[in-house]
């Protein structure tokens, strides 16, 4: 496999669903994407497009009864969706390190930080507690902790929001892992701390050549962070490409209602763009494009048919638009 | 309705030097056996604007900057400590009599940020709608009653038919189009909007803020609109006024808040803001965090954070002062140093 020895994480054909007792809901639908290593991948969506379920697969932490029925996920070109709880247990923190939304629930209130560093690091690492600790307080002072030498005796509640975020993320990278999942990392956050920690994330992955999947319904955070971006509808991915290209010329319909709809500091608009109506829930998914009730360009096809991801000039759009070179969107 | 008359002139609302004092010490006995001191947390510091009649004015802000206080201080949420809040000429806190009061509060309204906490879950949405109707005595009968709940369902884009429905029914920018309906009930002049869109996804928002804008505009609304979110303002508002720590650091019209920020805090926060069209732009790096509200820095509170601090900075409280064509409280920008 050609492809899968460049590109560091691998998800191909991922499904997801729900059993429940009037069927299956199906949470992602055939979702595909790569990330190289030392690349920043944004998957950005409304709330309950599978966004941070899909990073919740790729780490082995769905929740029961949701369940991978098909598709593959591989790691460094080796599958680590069907591995058994151990071994999974053994990549996540190692090889796979993650961010959550809400810096406090993601740290033990009851231990110092200094305490929680040192043992994600000794669990990982063949470290004795002193180099575990000198590592820990060269992390912290990586991500920017002022005093890390004192700090680290001191327990969560004595941090502030965004000064949690780094000790989070100074956890994420206490076992140098090869990927990072960061699931809304500034989203808890004041925009002027959001704005820190953005560029810190951006700049340490860099350092260390971390890849990095961010989970985020911020365009902006996407716009200042990511190389590309996945563009997610009701569990499906609806267009994918370098950033660039996805804000300034997307293709798909959803894509250019979701730009137009966002208050811009540069341009003056008496009315945003708004896209009519709600994502569908899972259980009402329309047959064919999933968007097609609300969107102003479907056709008879749109409303049978499924579109697959398409070449789209610089992007990937799951459009029948592109298909029929119809480009009446842009 | 007093709308269609000739308005009578000056603004419609005014709040001079408006406070709020919070004590947050600890309880009595803790005070007593661990001889901890009182506290107090000055959430809102002297703070003074006024809005003109179909105008709208947002406050932003971090969080912990007081404007969600000064929003429940205008509707009468909270008591102030000090200061008076003016509406059309009537102090709002001063009035006495029951029967002027309940006038002067169907004429303000409220909407509240999170549509999933503001709507009670067991009761309809004919009821919801309808209580400050039945609660004015603005309507005769049941019948009418029926009929205006489903006149004010439909001018925020839902169906007349929707009445029946309970609040789970709905989506969250749904339910937040029902509070604002709720809130329009009394024909109000004046809406205090308290993050209307910050729980709401991005297509969503868009939705609400064009209802927000279109009723606005028909019904010659007067907003004061809280939000934390710079691009929402710079939608939404005509004046402009960041605070920070309890107190306003500038207050200006839109055009000039955004193209030349004055104060240094309005500065950092403008270059914040995720730059979504990747213009390049050159901005200086944030630095620091807010302080603790407790114990608040001396002389400028955005002393430790500003670039271009100096010793009278960290000694002398500047004021909000008139500084060309807006208002800003800072040494440096008076002194022509920035």
């Amino acid at each position: 496999m050609a492809a899968s020895a460049a590109a560091l994480l691998e998800v191909r054909n991922l499904r997801v669903e729900f059993p429940s007792r009037r069927g299956s809901l199906v949470a992602l639908d055939d979702i595909s994407f790569s990330i190289s290593p030392g690349e920043v991948l944004g998957v950005v969506g409304e709330s309950g497009a599978g966004k941070s379920l899909t990073g919740a697969a790729i780490i082995g932490l769905l929740e029961p009864p949701g369940r991978i029925v098909s598709g593959e996920i591989r790691l460094a070109g080796e599958r680590i969706d069907n591995l058994p709880y151990e071994r999974m247990r053994a990549i996540r923190g190692r090889r796979i390190g993650a961010i959550f939304q809400d810096p406090l629930t993601s740290l033990n209130p009851l231990y110092t930080i200094g305490r929680q560093l040192i043992e994600t690091i000794r669990t990982h690492l063949p470290l004795s507690e002193e180099q575990a600790r000198a590592r820990a307080i060269k992390l912290l002072q990586e991500t920017g902790i002022p005093a890390a030498e004192q700090r680290i005796n001191q327990y969560p509640h004595q941090f502030s929001g965004g000064m949690r975020q780094r000790v989070v993320i100074a956890l994420a990278l206490a076992a140098e892992p090869e990927l990072i999942v960061a699931d809304e990392p500034t989203t808890a956050l004041d925009v002027s701390i959001q704005a820190q920690i953005i560029s810190l994330i951006r700049r340490l992955c860099k350092d260390h050549g971390t890849a990095v999947m961010l989970v985020t319904h911020d365009m902006g955070v996407i716009a200042e962070t990511c190389d590309r971006v996945a563009v997610m509808y009701a569990g499906r991915i609806v267009e994918v490409g370098p950033v660039a290209d996805v804000i300034h010329r997307p293709s798909h319909p959803y894509t250019v209602g979701l730009m137009g709809s966002i208050p811009a500091m540069d341009q003056e608009r008496e009315r945003l763009l708004q896209i009519d109506g709600a994502m569908p829930r899972l259980n009402a998914i329309p047959p064919g494009c999933a968007f097609n009730p609300r969107c102003p360009h479907a056709f008879e096809r749109c409303r049978s048919e499924r579109p697959e991801l398409l070449d789209a000039g610089a992007t990937r759009a799951a459009c029948w638009l592109v298909a029929e070179g119809e480009r009446r969107a842009a | 309705m007093s709308r269609g008359d000739a308005s009578p002139p000056g603004p419609l609302v005014e709040v001079k030097d408006l406070a709020k004092v919070f004590d947050v010490s600890a309880p009595w006995l803790n005070r007593v056996v661990e001889r901890k001191p009182r506290q107090y947390v000055h959430a809102v510091d002297g703070v003074s604007f006024s809005i003109a009649r179909g105008q709208t004015l947002a406050l932003v802000g971090e969080s912990g900057c007081g404007k969600s206080t000064v929003a429940r201080l205008l509707v009468g949420l909270y008591k102030p400590t000090r200061g008076s809040v003016q509406f059309d000429g009537k102090d709002t806190h001063g009035v006495a009599d029951q029967a002027q009061l309940r006038i002067m509060r169907r004429r303000m309204q409220m909407i509240f940020q999170d549509p999933y906490a503001s709507l009670n879950p067991r009761w309809k949405v004919q009821d919801i709608v309808g209580e400050p109707l039945t609660e004015h005595g603005l309507v005769a009968d049941a019948q009418e009653l029926r009929s205006r709940v489903g006149d004010l369902l439909l001018s925020v884009g839902l169906a007349a038919a929707d009445v029946e429905k309970f609040p789970h029914q709905f989506s969250g920018g749904q339910r937040q189009r029902i509070s604002i309906a709720r809130a329009l009930a009394t024909q109000p002049e004046f809406l205090v909007c308290d993050e209307p869109t910050s729980a709401l996804d991005v297509s969503v928002q868009a939705q609400v803020l064009n209802i927000m804008k279109d009723l606005q505009r028909k019904q010659g609304l007067t907003y004061l609109f809280i939000s934390h979110n710079l691009a929402v303002v710079r939608h939404v508002a005509d004046q402009v006024g960041v605070m920070y720590l309890g107190r306003l650091v500038e207050l200006a019209h839109k055009a000039d808040l955004f193209i030349t920020p004055r104060h240094p805090y309005t500065r950092m926060l403008l270059d914040a803001i995720p730059d979504i069209h990747m213009s390049g732009r050159q901005r200086t790096p944030v630095q620091g965090e807010v302080p603790n509200p407790l114990t608040p820095p001396t002389g400028c509170a955005f002393h430790p954070r500003c670039p271009h601090a100096n010793a009278r900075c960290s000694q002398e409280r500047p004021e909000l002062k008139p500084w060309q064509r807006i208002a800003v409280a800072c040494h440096a920008v008076e002194e022509g140093r920035i």
